[in-house]
């Protein structure tokens, strides 16, 4: 007792004890994470922002500020509006679909079933494989001459081999190819979404709606819908962005082709910015996703909002 | 010397004062209780008397040293809290030590401590068992013990029972006492339990809305209450009020009794309706309205374990029931006690 | 009636749960079995395509380990992952841990907006970013992919440790505090001991989002020896314009299996990490 009392009664220096406050120690332990982010993240989005309204290529290094040129030039392209047409279709296209399948597919995995474990982990593989390498499985799957889509439909009678479809060379089968997988790659994902919103109704609520006469499809879409809404548009926020924004399936499916079918935003930047070396109308082109991202992100914390509540 | 000492603390969470201007001495040994009703601040007090919380304004004053800036485990202070707050990694044995070794106490030392430490609360059968594997009274103790291991200047207990069923709730009273007594440390105690205040404290400090409405033992808190706040939420079933010059005259159930049962003549009379009883075996409550008075304003008594079983209180009739003039309290218009009739 | 009703009803479920089935996990299954099929096997139109006509052959395998460059590929992308989850969880642990706990209703924005940073595209930044990497004398080494990812792991993995650091009661952190640690230590010898189911959860992710990742690496890599196991097998195994498709899905298959793991063992810890954060 006396050993303690002691500590106390000595006059503490202001500095002694400094990692003591919380206002300190939480600055400190908050600063490497927002350092990083803000030079490799924030510095590097003001950067494209400049890009875009000056005449920067590779080969001429010119930091000179053209105002909204590289923007009209752009607009002005056919291919850039092809593409960016082509971007909205290819993501709403495979959100909607991908919606449908994990809605569905979870209604199903809640209904307890033997192997239901096993169903789980097989659904779950889209996501979780590497796009590129499942990808590269369907650029197998779709080849001109050996898909086995192919010849599925030709064991079936439903086509014969000299009508064999080119799934990746006929610009709209093209597109429909790279909607079905990302659509495929996503739907696990919302499968995820609608059950962990699902499973997170009282049950409770379930129950008076059925003694309050609800069947089915009323529960379905008067009740459970609505309660899960802002865990599923946050999932659906989540897909949109990476769909919107994305080049691995375009890059290794279709190349962008034939003839720009499928050319997507992502996929343009790149072409044009990184391989072309045009920086000014790569960023120019990239920084079009951002209206609608920006878009999405309101919506999203909307939704987080709501939730707090 | 006290062992703590508050100067005008203030605690404001924007805008709004959760304590709002408490000074209070606990004199060395004393077993002090922080009563007051939920949200009044007492816990917020008692976290900015350990450290946990820094105050907007005042001083904290231990064993004569101010510590505003000095982190808990410089203060000297102890603290058990209200979900006890066990290291669900580490054996109880390592839970008890654990302050010593932060305070690089010496192995044979830590030992000896911990050994003297889970006598006093008897759990050394426990030592190497986990938090999880014990009971909720069990775990209650392993706090205590490792609350005074350190032999602390203070030692603060948050709500430590209301964890706790009724049935444990009671013995756990008697024990934690106990040991205060035995041991000596000075401590300070929040519940919101008037009870548990009542039963427990040398003296107490009943809070409410951030600032002490009264401190004293448990006698002058009940008898002598400082304001009608502390009137009425000291005692069971509370005082009843009823209004009189532009404040209050309050009297006690147990005091408010049928006028031939007072022997005493400086007495006040009352016409009192009875409406409903209540008969509790060792007591009978009785509820009703006095003559004069607005008819849902309704007023108990409590009749002593002698008269029980009268038959002749009986509802839906007027009796004669009668206060001693010196039971009753006077409060004027802004609730404070005054002398005056 | 009504059992005839009842079994079109159990068929129509279970025809369900096989169309579920097939249209995850088919390709896969073609991965898998293209991967040990012979070459003649595989390009023998008339052959039956579902199962193996000839034996099956551990030639591509052999192929993809001693011609190309597939195991300097794994070894690239284990460093990687291995660089890049230090660097993670040295900067989200105590971010994540202050957000949760010291900084009030700032915090919670605050934690948002790290969280957002998640959402700017690489598809955008990969512009600026290479420019910095040329800078830094990193372009076509693996190097800058240890510099560049952290930018997506961090703000994901700080968010998900924000979750599981709020899900430990305060109060043993203030009894360590009140029993003589500093907040650090209390940090170090109570929350992260308690959180360490969570932490070895976003250890996993962390270390297969790096894998996963395809845009950053195509974008600053180029020559072989410096790829990553996915940028590699997606677009080092063709030679001029044909494809070797067994070697390809066998690459495609080892290189996802470790993935594929992962996720499913700690797919449940996941979900209640992000759900608990996001559905309170």
């Amino acid at each position: 007792m006396v050993a303690i009392a002691e500590k106390a009664a000595r006059p503490a220096s202001r500095l002694q004890f400094i990692l003591d406050r919380p206002g300190v120690l939480g600055a400190l332990f908050v600063s490497p994470a927002i350092l990083y982010v803000l030079a490799l993240v924030g510095v590097p989005f003001l950067l494209a922002i400049y890009y875009s309204l000056s005449a920067f290529t590779i080969y001429s290094q010119s930091y000179r500020f053209v105002g909204l040129r590289n923007f009209v030039d752009i607009v002005n392209d056919p291919v850039f509006r092809q593409t960016l047409l082509n971007t909205f279709v290819f993501t709403f296209g495979s959100q909607i679909l991908g919606l449908i399948l994990g809605k569905f597919g979870a209604l199903m995995l809640l209904r307890p079933f033997p192997g239901r474990k096993l169903v789980r982990a097989l659904i779950i593989l889209p996501w979780a494989v590497p796009v590129a390498l499942a990808t590269v499985a369907w650029e197998w799957m779709f080849d001109s001459l050996y898909s086995v889509i192919n010849w599925m439909l030709i064991a079936l009678g439903i086509i014969t081999r000299s009508h064999a479809p080119n799934w990746l060379g006929t610009p709209d089968l093209a597109m429909l190819c790279v909607i079905v997988v990302n659509a495929w790659r996503f739907f696990p994902f919302a499968i995820v979404i609608f059950l962990a919103g699902i499973t997170a109704i009282p049950q409770d609520v379930l129950d008076a709606a059925t003694v309050d006469g609800a069947g089915f499809w009323r529960r379905n879409y008067q009740i459970i819908l609505p309660m899960i809404a802002p865990i599923v548009v946050v999932g659906l926020v989540f897909g949109i962005v990476f769909t919107f924004t994305d080049l691995s399936i375009v890059y290794l499916l279709t190349n962008g082709g034939p003839v720009n079918a499928t050319s997507v935003l992502g996929y343009e930047g790149f072409q044009v910015g990184i391989i072309s070396g045009d920086v000014a109308h790569g960023a120019a082109i990239s920084l079009f996703m951002l209206p609608l991202l920006f878009v999405l992100v309101l919506v999203m914390l909307r939704m987080i909002r709501r939730q707090e509540i | 010397m006290s062992a703590v000492l508050t100067s005008e603390i203030v605690k404001t969470f924007a805008n709004v004062h959760a304590v709002n201007g408490i000074s209070l001495a606990v004199p060395d040994g004393e077993f002090m209780v922080l009563l007051g009703p939920s949200g009044c601040g007492k816990t917020t007090f008692l976290r900015i008397i350990c450290g946990l919380e820094r105050q907007t304004a005042g001083d904290v004053m231990i064993g004569g040293s101010v510590v505003n800036d000095i982190p808990p485990r410089a203060r000297g202070v102890a603290m058990m809290f209200q979900s006890y707050g066990l290291y669900p990694h580490y054996k109880i044995r390592d839970n008890i030590a654990f302050p010593l070794r932060t305070q690089r106490v010496p192995r044979a030392e830590i030992e000896k401590r911990v050994e003297w430490a889970s006598q006093l609360l008897s759990i050394g059968h426990l030592l190497d068992r986990r938090p999880r594997q014990l009971s909720g009274g069990e775990r209650q103790r392993v706090a205590l013990a490792r609350a005074l291991v350190r032999e602390p200047t203070v030692l603060l207990l948050d709500e430590p029972l209301s964890n706790l069923d009724a049935k444990l709730r009671a013995s756990a009273r008697n024990e934690i006492k106990q040991f205060q007594q035995r041991v000596g440390t000075t401590t300070i105690y929040v519940t919101h339990d008037q009870v548990e205040a009542m039963g427990m404290g040398d003296r107490i400090a009943v809070i409410d809305r951030g600032m002490v409405r009264q401190v004293g033992t448990p006698t002058e808190i009940y008898d002598d209450p400082a304001d009608r706040f502390v009137a009425t939420f000291v005692g069971t079933p509370p005082m009843n009020l009823v209004a009189w010059n532009r404040g209050h005259v309050g009297f006690r159930p147990e005091n408010f009794l049928p006028r031939d049962l007072i022997a005493d003549s400086a007495v006040t009379e009352f016409s009192f309706r009875v409406d409903r009883s209540e008969y509790l075996g060792s007591e009978r409550i009785v509820y009703g309205v006095l003559d004069g008075c607005d008819a849902a304003h309704e007023i108990t008594a409590k009749l002593p374990p002698a008269h029980v079983a009268e038959e002749s209180i009986r509802p839906g009739e007027w009796h004669s029931f009668a206060v001693r003039n010196s039971a009753l309290c006077y409060f004027d218009y802004d609730g404070k006690r005054t002398n005056r009739h | 009636m009504p059992k005839l009703l009842a079994a079109a009803r159990e068929t129509g479920f279970y025809a369900a749960v096989l169309f579920f089935v097939i249209l995850a996990a088919f390709p896969f299954y073609w991965m898998l079995i293209t991967a040990f099929k012979t070459n003649a096997d595989l390009y023998d139109l008339s052959n039956i395509p579902f199962w193996f006509n000839q034996w099956p052959t551990l030639e591509h395998v052999r192929y993809l380990f001693t011609q190309t460059l597939f195991a300097r590929w794994l070894l690239n992308s284990l460093i990687i992952g291995v660089i890049v989850t230090a660097i993670t969880l040295v900067t989200a642990l105590p971010a994540g841990y202050a957000l949760a706990r010291m900084t009030g209703r700032s915090g919670e924005s605050l934690g948002i907006a790290v969280f957002m940073t998640y959402l700017v595209p690489p598809t955008l930044l990969f512009l600026p970013l290479s420019r910095v990497v040329s800078m830094l004398g990193l372009q076509d080494s693996m190097w800058s992919l240890v510099l560049v990812y952290p930018t997506f792991t961090i703000p994901f993995c700080t968010w998900l440790l924000m979750g599981f650091f709020k899900a430990v009661p305060r109060e043993i952190e203030e009894a360590a505090v009140v029993d003589g640690c500093s907040i650090l230590g209390a940090f170090v010898k109570m929350v992260l001991p308690v959180s360490l189911p969570g932490i070895l959860t976003v250890v996993i992710f962390t270390f297969t989002l790096t894998l996963q990742e395809f845009i950053y690496a195509l974008t600053f890599i180029s020559s072989s020896a410096q790829k990553t196991i996915t940028l590699g097998v997606a677009t080092d195994l063709v030679r001029g314009d044909i494809y070797y498709w067994g070697e390809l899905m066998a690459g495609a298959l080892i290189a996802s299996i470790p993935v594929a793991i992962a996720y499913s063992l700690f797919l449940d810890r996941f979900i209640a990490g992000i759900t608990g954060g996001a559905v309170k």
